[in-house]
């Protein structure tokens, strides 16, 4: 057991203690201190992660055993981390990403005051603290700790401002829809519990066969409920568009490279159960599709920088949903870690661009900012490339995996993806060319502000664009490169037990070619429409009419939720209040005692002192008595 | 009868220091003394508890038996055992606290307040530690008559109506329990030794009271079950025998709140595990799913009636309602990790609502009202108060790493065990504990500043320690809990083994 | 004589005292009413025991004669305590209201 992994728990550690030292000495600590220590934990975490993640390329893979969580007859939960390849793999993009994020917030948030940096500081260290311990856990109940844990954490920051009572709502709804997801999560590990008696992986995938079919079809069914709650897809998805209220860093670190990949994180991990269940497989598939067709199409008609990106998260991760509901586990996890590297990349240039607007977010009061920020022009453009799917930048490799294994499930995923993949185009360069490209059109004063951002978060800016660029190359497909998918190779083992028992249908190379050349000529299409078409825009106060308007309200689901679960909940919630409560329950017990009273008052009517009456009521006492003793 | 015990023990230490310190209370004359007088006591006692507590495997230390009234066949028959041990140690430790948070509080006679408040102490521990049937309705009432007068002399506006509801209410059960006990009393007098010799004409003793009723006939298993079913139902509470607390919750003072709520709502738990779970057995298995049904229906009743109120200390009342409501289905479903779970929630749930409480004593303190909707923006003008609120109510509402997850989980596990379906339904409470808590959170604490919150100042240091220590043990038993597991897990195997 | 017509005595007796006490409303009446019930009683009494000693004669010891005439006894002092007080509280009452009928005083207090 000397096993040098047995320290892993180093890694989660120190963010603890940023989070620590961070949140109980904020009063104390100068902006640059505790900017420093929150930053410094995590670029520790992250050269750990490094030396786990060569280890675990070595071979060397590790269940580390703590202590007992809990530990009674019954069942057995031990404090157990996992080092294997997902998991290492997970630490390296959490980390690395979170280093970046960090060393930007320094400067991103620098009109703070110092005691609200630090807080700032600390809850984005405890976030990747929770995020590690997530994909870190060994079992269920650890990996659900995490995964609160990240929850809280996403409240606690979505709400960082919480002076403003809007960001403050959006903050208690993503707590309450992920809370949601939660409530499957953990129902699919009380079953697991009540039919196996174990939540280790290692024990519950072993023993996947004790299992019928309808158990794992049911058990996966709740985790998926789980991943939609935390992977915001439908119908739970509605709350990660309002959490832009946060910190544009943190919508960057949590709400697209992080957190919501959980969802994606946790299937993966269980990809056997999945396996079994293909029920459960379309659900996710289908699920995932119509997420990403949904989203996408509210993003065609955002306006908000940070709302056309949340959307565009929304969808991306609707895209690894459908990859891992085709059975393409290494496709989903490999799109996690393109679409974590430039979603965080956008989102770190749209912050750049609303700090150099001095807190602008509507497109619409944008455009020409190409020539007065150079870099994240640039990196911005290659981001919009990446994620617009075009080769040879990282979102290429990793959607096109996706979609070829949709089409040798059923073709029609495929076409419905395509379709996504050319709105995502299309949305992207609307984006692109609004903010960078034609005239200015904020204020005299805004255009005055406008200037490049400092190095703290041009840096990262560059260094993610270039992961951007390149992130795709570690999963280059067998038909381009023999041997080109490193990526897939390293994850193997994880996905082993899987793919032992699934068919992959062998595909023709000039079917692959020609799937991918349909999908990059028809996004290069939208794209190039896109760009011309926005390039020049103008402000129009024309409101937008038909299946536009109802796009740009986001097909009303908002709206629906409160009239169909809302409302309800609140009038029944009113109705046992005032009614059931108070004049139901209480009006009873309170009845009981004024019946009493209202009794006694009339039985004391007797006692009205006329000697006559007492004497009555006595002699007709002893004639019932004689009536009784005679007659009955 | 063979002697079993030394001349002192835990559970008569635990008893008389409250007792008797209480009564020297009552004697005491500067408002000083009283308060660092019953501090001072409160603290033995829980000095007294932690030894007991490292003390837990020895039986002489834990258990005593002296001759008292034993015509009746009644005698003086204490114990601890694991929940003993964890709910004793649960008065022990949250009285200090108590004080100490309330150190502040200006009473008329502070020496009547805090003599009963060390009265209802005794009567607690009493309950916790009885082995005997007539000394357990003893301390049960002891343990409610200082409340009484607590309640009634040093509440609120309100405070005689709802005392009076109170007290008849959970009186009325007490003397239905007291039915059981006399009914189940009659029958112990065919209990024999192993020489088949008859050992007493009639015995209160807690065995033979499991003995003689488990082998009644079920029509009168089903008669007494519901007698003592009642009683601790009303004392719980759980729907629809709820109505007395949020009532009495709003009109007592803060500290007797903190004691109500933290502490005697577990004596109801405490009974069922002690006396209504073993006795009956058959009756459990007859009726556990109306109880289970009843405690589920009250779980989601009181989430949503938490959601539409105005006052915080009565959405912590049905927020308290809902939980125990889980701990009562839990109890019913019979399961080793439910169970378990219980155990550990009793104490959880103890230190969370107290924490909760004492938050809202101080903000009541500093700005006259308790209004959600007239509150708002604490956040800004005391942050160490927002902190510990929101860890509070987070555990509260049983985030993982907290100490009320362990209990949840446990508790929710076993109840899935016994049916899918109650489960999921009694799974939305969660998402409606959230739906609460959040709101409480938003609108009491974050936000703008108001002309009420203006001039609020952070809370004085006395209260900060109190809540970090709370804080401590509720990270504590969320990270660690298997102590609690080890020192339950006896009690818990004896108490199934009855069921098989 | 048969102890019939005792017994129908003593019950007209009784019924003519009870009937008093229940329609007259001058105290004195009333009192004297209860007096008749008593004597009713004390008829009965003493008409038991002679019977019953007439129909025992020999075989059993004298209390069974002079058990009944007792009570006759205890009765009528217990009666005349009882008269003694009775007629204190009617006179204390004509002085306070001037009047015998308990309808006046059906309370105890101004």
């Amino acid at each position: 057991m000397n096993n040098i992994l047995q320290l892993v728990w180093l890694i989660p550690l120190l963010p603890l203690v940023g989070f620590l030292i961070n949140g109980l000495g904020r009063k104390h600590l100068s902006k640059a201190l505790s900017g420093f220590i929150g930053s410094a934990v995590i670029f520790l975490s992250f050269a750990m992660s490094v030396w786990v993640f060569i280890q675990v390329k070595d071979g060397n893979t590790h269940v580390a055993h703590y202590f007992d969580f809990i530990n009674i007859a019954a069942l057995k939960i031990g404090f157990d981390l996992q080092v294997d390849q997902l998991s290492s793999l997970f630490l390296l993009i959490i980390t690395g990403v979170g280093f970046l994020i960090h060393v930007y917030s320094t400067a991103y948030m620098h009109d703070e005051e110092p005691q609200n940096f630090a807080k700032y500081f600390s809850f984005l260290n405890l976030f990747v603290f929770s995020m590690l311990l997530l994909v870190l856990g060994a079992n269920y109940v650890i990996m659900f700790i995490g995964w609160e844990g990240v929850g809280l954490c996403s409240y606690l920051l979505i709400g960082f401002w919480f002076t403003n009572n809007k960001f403050n709502a959006a903050a208690r709804k993503a707590f309450v829809m992920n809370r949601i997801g939660d409530l499957g999560f953990l129902l699919a590990i009380f079953w697991l519990v009540n039919k196996l008696g174990t939540v280790d992986f290692h024990n519950v995938f072993a023993s996947v066969g004790n299992l019928s079919t309808f158990d794992i079809t049911g058990i996966t069914l709740l985790l998926f409920v789980g991943a939609t709650g935390k992977s915001a897809q439908i119908p739970l998805y509605t709350w990660l568009p309002d959490a832009m209220a946060g910190p544009t860093p943190v919508s960057a670190l949590i709400h697209a490279a992080t957190m919501v990949t959980a969802g994606i994180y946790m299937i993966a991990r269980s990809n056997i159960l999945y396996t079994m269940a293909p029920v459960s497989q379309t659900v996710v598939a289908i699920t995932g599709l119509s997420t990403a067709i949904l989203a996408a199409t509210i993003a065609l008609k955002q306006n908000d920088i940070k709302k056309v990106l949340a959307y565009s998260t929304v969808s991306q991760l609707g895209y690894m949903f459908l990859g891992l509901g085709v059975g393409a586990y290494t496709g989903a996890v490999f799109h996690v870690m393109t679409h974590a590297f430039f979603k965080a990349l956008l989102f770190l240039g749209a912050g750049s661009v609303i700090h150099a607007m001095s807190g602008e977010q509507d497109m619409r009061n944008m455009g020409g900012l190409k020539k007065h920020m150079k870099i994240t022009h640039l990196t911005f453009l290659l981001g919009c490339l990446a994620i617009a799917g075009m080769p040879p930048f990282a979102g290429f490799f990793s959607k096109d995996e996706i979609l070829g294994a949709a089409f040798a499930k059923n073709p029609v995923y495929y076409g419905i993806g395509v379709a996504g993949a050319m709105m995502t185009a299309f949305y992207m360069f609307r984006l692109y060319a609004m903010t960078f490209l034609g005239k200015f059109r904020g204020t005299a004063d805004q255009e005055h502000h406008v200037h490049e951002s400092p190095k703290a978060i041009t840096i990262p800016l560059l260094i993610l664009a270039l992961l951007a660029v390149a992130g795709g190359w570690v999963g280059i497909p067998e038909v381009f490169l023999s041997g080109g998918h490193r990526l897939g190779e390293f994850l193997n083992p994880v996905f082993a037990q899987s793919d032992a028992i699934t068919i992959k249908p062998e595909m023709v190379h000039t079917t692959e070619y020609m799937l991918m050349v349909i999908s990059v000529a028809l996004a290069l299409v939208a794209l190039i429409y896109a760009w011309s078409r926005f390039s020049k825009y103008q402000k129009t106060a024309e409101p937008s009419t038909g299946l536009g308007n109802v796009l740009e309200n986001k097909w009303y689901v908002d709206e629906l939720y409160e009239a169909i679960i809302i409302k309800p909940v609140r009038a029944i919630a009113n109705f046992f209040n005032e009614v059931v409560e108070k004049k139901g329950i209480d009006g009873f017990v309170n009845g009981i005692g004024k019946a009493v009273n209202y009794g006694s008052r009339q039985v004391r009517l007797l006692q009205n002192g006329q000697v006559g009456l007492y004497v009555l009521m006595m002699v007709l006492g002893i004639l019932i008595l004689f009536i009784v003793q005679l007659f009955l | 009868m063979e002697k079993l015990h030394g001349w002192i023990s835990f559970p008569d230490l635990l008893i008389w220091l409250p007792l008797i310190s209480g009564l020297v209370t009552f004697m005491l004359r500067k408002d000083k003394q009283v308060k660092a007088w019953s501090l001072f006591a409160s603290l033995l006692t829980l000095a007294v508890s932690v030894l007991s507590l490292v003390y837990a495997n020895d039986k002489i230390l834990n258990y005593v038996s002296w001759k008292w009234l034993s015509t009746l066949g009644a005698s003086y028959s204490l114990g601890l055992d694991g929940v003993g041990h964890i709910l004793s140690f649960l008065t022990a430790v949250s009285f200090p606290l108590i004080f100490a948070a309330t150190y502040k509080s200006e009473y008329k006679h502070s020496q009547a307040f805090y003599g009963l408040m060390l009265l209802t102490q005794a009567g607690l521990m009493g309950v916790f530690c009885a082995m005997d049937a007539l000394v357990f309705y003893f301390f049960w009432e002891l343990a409610l008559i200082p409340v009484y007068f607590l309640c009634s002399r040093w509440g609120g506006e309100k405070r005689i109506q709802a005392t009076f509801k109170f007290f008849i209410y959970t009186f009325a059960g007490s003397l239905l329990m007291l039915l059981g006990i006399i009914v189940v009393y009659l029958h112990t007098n065919n209990l024999m030794d192993a020489g088949g010799n008859i050992i007493a004409p009639h015995s209160f003793s807690i065995n033979a009271f499991y003995d003689v009723a488990a082998r009644l006939e079920p029509t009168k298993q089903y008669w007494l079950f519901g007698l003592f079913f009642i009683a601790f139902a009303i004392k719980m509470p759980i729907f629809p025998f709820h109505t007395w607390q949020p009532d009495t919750y709003e009109q007592a003072p803060a500290a007797t709140t903190m004691v109500l709520s933290g502490v005697m709502v577990k004596m109801g738990l405490f009974a069922v595990i002690r006396w209504l779970l073993p006795m009956f057995p058959a009756a459990v298995d007859h009726f556990g799913y109306i109880v289970i049904g009843l405690s589920v229906i009250g779980m989601i009743y009181a989430s949503l009636l938490a959601m539409q109120q105005d006052d915080l200390k009565r959405l912590v009342a049905y927020s308290s309602i809902a939980h125990i409501g889980l701990m009562c289905a839990a109890l019913f479903a019979n399961k080793q990790i439910g169970t378990q779970g219980v155990m550990i929630q009793m104490f959880s749930h103890g230190i969370n609502i107290i924490g909760l409480w004492i938050v809202i004593d101080q903000i009541e303190k500093q700005t006259g009202v308790r209004k959600i909707s007239q509150l708002g923006g604490i956040a800004h003008k005391a942050p160490a108060l927002t902190i510990m609120l929101v860890v509070i109510a987070l555990a509260n509402i049983a985030l993982p790493l907290t100490n009320a997850f362990v209990g949840e989980f446990m508790m929710f596990t076993g109840l899935f065990k016994y049916n899918v379906w109650v489960t999921a339904i009694a799974g939305l409470s969660i998402i409606l504990a959230a739906v609460y808590t959040l709101r409480m959170i938003q609108h009491v604490f974050y936000g703008e500043v108001n002309t009420l919150t203006a001039t609020m100042k952070d809370i004085p240091n006395s209260v900060k320690w109190v809540l970090g220590i709370l804080l401590v043990m509720i990270f504590v038993i969320g990270v660690y809990p298997q102590p609690l597991f080890d020192l339950t897990k006896d009690t818990v195997a004896s108490l199934l083994t009855r069921f098989k | 004589m048969e102890i019939k017509w005792y017994i129908d005595l003593a019950v007209a007796l009784f019924s003519i005292g009870v009937i008093g006490v229940l329609t007259r409303r001058n105290a004195i009446i009333i009192f004297m009413c209860i007096e008749l019930m008593l004597n009713a009683v004390n008829l009965l009494l003493v008409a038991f025991s002679k019977m019953h000693a007439a129909a025992e004669v020999g075989s059993i010891s004298p209390s069974v004669v002079s058990d009944g005439q007792l009570f006759v006894f205890f009765i009528m002092v217990v009666a005349a305590a009882e008269v003694s007080v009775g007629l204190a509280i009617i006179v204390m009452m004509y002085r306070n209201t001037h009047s015998t009928d308990v309808n006046f005083l059906n309370r105890l207090k101004h």
